[in-house]
């Protein structure tokens, strides 16, 4: 499966990663060539196979659904590019 | 007596007859990072006085008949454990100067039952790599050169710095994650010990995710019997991973010696590569030919769709990679590059923050992941992979456990392979199936090659099954009688 210049472009906006137009094709070609390599996958015969999502059969467990940590807005913070009076500063979203 | 020489067992004796204090074996471990690490690289973070304050700390409680049962044992980090206080990056400059106000679940037991923290260690960037050039600190070292080379080589990955550092001496063990074989291919360049255990016996609370599914943290170690005694120190349930396994954490160096008589014991035809170099073919022969002595029962098995493994681990992990990875959006931790609108910031700093292999990873995910092509590539490879557990299962109905190569190959000078992914990737051909399968596989040393490297073995068993590991690959480590040791070339 070849990976094109604008599914490279699609995929990178997709995925949130700016990707500079002189990138745009050595992507094509590095993402194109695993790709190829992956399409083996295509001979194997999945009939009726159900997928497996998860590596151990269990239960996923069910707690109490009540608060058990919180209350420290100062380590939520501690990490922030840029915080300020309790919040997290971020560039505008709304117009 | 040299105390950076000693093994995990060993150390835990000494410090219990108050041969050495922890505070002298710690001293002696920091002396030898920084003697080494310039070379080597191993250590991203050392943290000298955390190290000494617990140290002193352990001492402390020894003295008041409180010792537990990793009681003042210096131990590395792998830098995908989030540590509390001190930095975390997951070796990625997204993460920056990223100070945890948490500690991870595993290091938690590590730290409850008296072990001390040395440091952080080296890792591929988010784990996603075969050889630690992937960092953003720089590659990790390998110990071992080649004889008459000073070639510098890679130590495998993810988990390079937490084998090289074991391998050098300047650690009594480390904790690894292994997602599709970052334990035990960097276990086995190195000539040391690492085990993936069942998928669920650690939290990965608190581990940097990359691939959920898959995740598993574990220990690289000297020894066999080093290895089972911080696996047990590492496991236990924990609420607040919703996969792991609620149940009894068994002894596992209690496993050690244990007679193997009359196990059966596969070797998957499968893994007969075409191309693989016939010193591991014939390391692997000497491998059975040690089972069989020791009264085991050695037939091959099938596991036919081992060939779709890595394929299909290369839809799967990037896929959940591209899922876990898009929280780093620099807008509540870690890095943030400018931009002029919200969707220009994310993509600037996932851009300046991302490396070249972990973009292409969230790349491929978000493509096959993407609509019109969900049930062709990731639909599919969920498909392969239960083919993949079902061929174990078939297996494990006429065998105990499977003996197979750890690696294709012993290690690597440093930049050989990193302009060709797919080579690259095939590093985990013989690791990756049981991740996919959640079982238990452990890598030990088995011999040298021509050029005095190390190779390594090995042995996967059921879900839960780790005690017939340990056995076995005691008895192993007993047949092989590796003793080479790196050249401290670095001194």
């Amino acid at each position: 499966m070849a990976i094109d210049a604008a599914t490279v472009r699609k995929v990178a906006k997709l995925a949130r990663i700016a990707v500079p137009e002189d990138r745009l094709e050595p992507l094509s070609q590095e993402l194109s060539s695993i790709m190829n390599w992956i399409e083996q996958l295509q001979e194997v015969d999945v009939d009726g196979v159900e997928p497996m999502t998860s590596a151990v059969a269990a239960k996923l467990p069910m707690r109490e659904d009540v608060v058990t940590d919180g209350g420290h807005p100062d380590w939520v913070l501690a990490n922030a590019p840029k915080s300020a009076d309790g919040f997290f500063i971020v560039p505008k979203v709304v117009e | 007596m040299e105390l950076t020489n000693l093994t995990l067992k060993a150390a835990l004796d000494g410090l219990a007859a108050k041969r050495f204090s922890s505070e002298e074996l710690t001293r002696a471990y920091l002396a030898a990072i920084d003697a080494a690490n310039p070379s080597l690289n191993a250590y991203v973070v050392t943290s000298h006085d955390k190290a000494l304050e617990m140290a002193k700390a352990s001492d402390a409680r020894r003295a008041q008949g409180e010792a537990g049962p990793l009681e003042g044992a210096p131990i590395g980090v792998k830098d995908l454990f989030a540590t509390k206080g001190v930095r975390t990056t997951a070796c990625s400059k997204i993460l920056g100067e990223f100070i945890p106000p948490y500690e991870s679940s595993v290091t938690a037991n590590l730290w409850r039952e008296g072990a001390v923290m040395l440091g952080k260690l080296n890792l591929d960037e988010f784990a996603m790599g075969s050889s630690n050039e992937t960092s953003a600190f720089g590659p990790v070292v390998n110990p071992w050169r080649a004889q008459g080379s000073d070639k510098k080589l890679t130590p495998g990955g993810s988990s390079g710095g937490s084998a090289a550092a074991v391998a050098a001496d300047l650690c009594l063990a480390a904790t690894g994650t292994d997602t599709g074989g970052s334990i035990r291919q960097p276990a086995a360049f190195t000539g040391t010990v690492g085990i993936k255990p069942t998928y669920g016996r650690c939290s990965r609370w608190g581990i940097v995710a990359f691939a959920s599914s898959l995740d598993q943290a574990g220990p690289i170690a000297k020894t066999v019997e080093d290895a089972a005694i911080l696996l047990r120190a590492m496991s236990g349930h924990d609420q607040k991973d919703s996969t792991s396994l609620n149940i009894k954490v068994p002894d596992f160096a209690s496993h050690i010696g244990q007679s193997v008589k009359g196990l059966r014991i596969g070797v998957p035809k499968e893994y007969r590569l075409d191309g693989i170099p016939a010193e591991i073919a014939k390391l692997w022969d000497e491998g059975v030919a040690w089972l069989k002595a020791a009264g085991c029962d050695v037939r091959e098995v099938s596991l036919p769709h081992t060939k779709y493994a890595l394929p299909a681990y290369y839809i799967i992990a990037p896929a959940e990679a591209s899922s876990n990875l898009a929280r780093y959006d620099g807008m509540r931790f870690g890095l943030r590059a400018e931009g002029a609108n919200l969707t220009e910031v994310y993509e600037n700093s996932r851009a300046a923050g991302f490396g070249a292999e972990v973009q292409r990873r969230i790349m491929i995910g978000a493509y096959v992941l993407s609509a019109g092509y969900y049930d062709a590539y990731y639909l599919r490879a969920q498909k392969v992979r239960r083919r993949i557990a079902d061929d174990f299962d078939t297996a494990f109905q006429e065998v105990d456990a499977i003996l197979t190569p750890t690696a294709p190959s012993a290690a690597f000078g440093i930049g050989e392979r990193v302009s060709d992914p797919v080579s690259m990737y095939l590093n985990d051909v013989f690791t990756v199936t049981t991740n996919l399968a959640g079982l238990p596989g452990l890598s030990l040393p088995a011999g040298l090659d021509s050029q005095g490297l190390p190779l390594g073995l090995q042995l996967i068993g059921r879900p839960l099954d780790e005690g017939t590991l340990f056995s076995l690959a005691s008895v192993m480590e007993q047949a092989a009688g590796f003793s080479a040791r790196p050249q401290k070339w670095w001194e």
